[in-house]
């Protein structure tokens, strides 16, 4: 079976047509999706503006971190059923539009990156700040974080618009 | 006294209305940073207000974490209102009329007036509560509707997307 009747068969299952039917559930889920994406663009940025020295002095890398993750990553699953919901409801428009490929690609990355980031931090809370190859590499890793992040929003507005080539 | 619409009408007839309308990938890519701009006003903003009702950064004192944070949420609502302004251009006349527009602008509105209203009445004696958990009802209450305004913000402004006749 090819991918495309793959999705084509999702949207006709019953909890698809039930997701697509009442009105209100896609530009609610969305919302919600939108909350979600404040929460972790706004505790990501913060702490990768910290990494960068441009803000938050006041607070160690890991005490800040220690603070927001938990937020980012309870947001990111919440992001992930709401997600799916959107997907679910509308298959073809998601699962086979380039834009949304794209933001799942780049979506990986900058979970693993933070991923990788809070492990070096719970095995020693100053880890980044030790040598200053570990503090460059912070830095360059803060800034690829903000790219992705940025790129993700603009990856999961642009589904909309290749919607129209590919829906 | 030009009507709304008149006025609407004159605002799309400027060349960066049109140029945005015009243009395939203009309104696409302001959009964007429009939507980027608003998730880090509500990120940021939810920070002192999650402080504010004692659920987070409980042991940064209130005047810290704004201090820290407000700048870039001015900053956010800068890039914000600007791009909100040129996407409004393109289609002022149908923006205009839009019921989810209107509510987005009345929230902002109210999101704004609960903020001077924190800045200049309620910050008066945060010297006392500055590093208290829980602080003053009054600081809570502000908290939570800055939350719900802000929430409401984003609310409307997706629903536009649904409404606005092409």
């Amino acid at each position: 079976m090819t991918f495309h009747a793959l999705c084509e068969q999702l949207s006709t299952t019953p909890f698809s047509m039930l997701l697509q039917n009442i009105t209100w559930i896609i530009p609610m889920t969305q919302s919600v999706h939108i909350v979600c994406i404040a929460i972790v663009i706004g505790s990501a940025a913060m702490i990768d503006l910290r990494i960068l020295g441009v803000s938050g002095r006041s607070q160690s890398v890991s005490g800040m971190s220690n603070r927001l993750l938990p937020w980012i990553w309870v947001s990111l699953i919440i992001l992930l059923a709401t997600g799916a919901i959107l997907a679910i409801a509308e298959p073809i428009r998601s699962l086979e539009n380039p834009a949304f490929q794209a933001k799942m690609l780049m979506l990986g990355c900058a979970a693993f990156l933070t991923l990788y980031f809070q492990r070096a931090l719970s095995t020693d809370h100053a880890f980044w700040e030790l040598t200053p190859t570990r503090r460059v590499t912070a830095k360059m890793a803060a800034v690829v974080s903000l790219v992705l992040w940025i790129g993700i929003i603009f990856a999961g507005r642009w589904i909309a618009y290749m919607d129209i080539a590919f829906g | 006294m030009a009507s709304i619409l008149e006025t609407a009408q004159w605002i799309e007839s400027w060349p960066v209305a049109a140029a945005i309308r015009e243009s395939g990938v203009l309104f696409p890519l302001i959009e964007s940073v429009h939507v980027l701009a608003i998730t880090f006003v509500l990120g940021t903003i939810g920070m002192i207000d999650l402080r504010l009702l004692g659920v987070s950064a409980r042991n940064h004192a209130v005047t810290k974490l704004s201090n820290e944070i407000v700048p870039w949420t001015w900053g956010g609502f800068v890039v914000a209102a600007i791009t909100g302004g040129l996407l409004f251009s393109s289609q002022a006349h149908k923006y205009v009329v839009n019921f989810p527009m209107q509510m987005k602008m009345i929230m902002m509105a109210l999101a704004g007036v609960n903020m001077l209203i924190f800045e200049f009445v309620v910050s008066r004696s945060v010297e006392h509560w500055d590093s208290d958990t829980p602080t003053p009802t009054i600081a809570k209450v502000s908290g939570t509707l800055s939350l719900l305004f802000w929430i409401g913000v984003v609310v409307f402004g997706r629903w536009i997307g649904f409404t606005i006749g092409s």
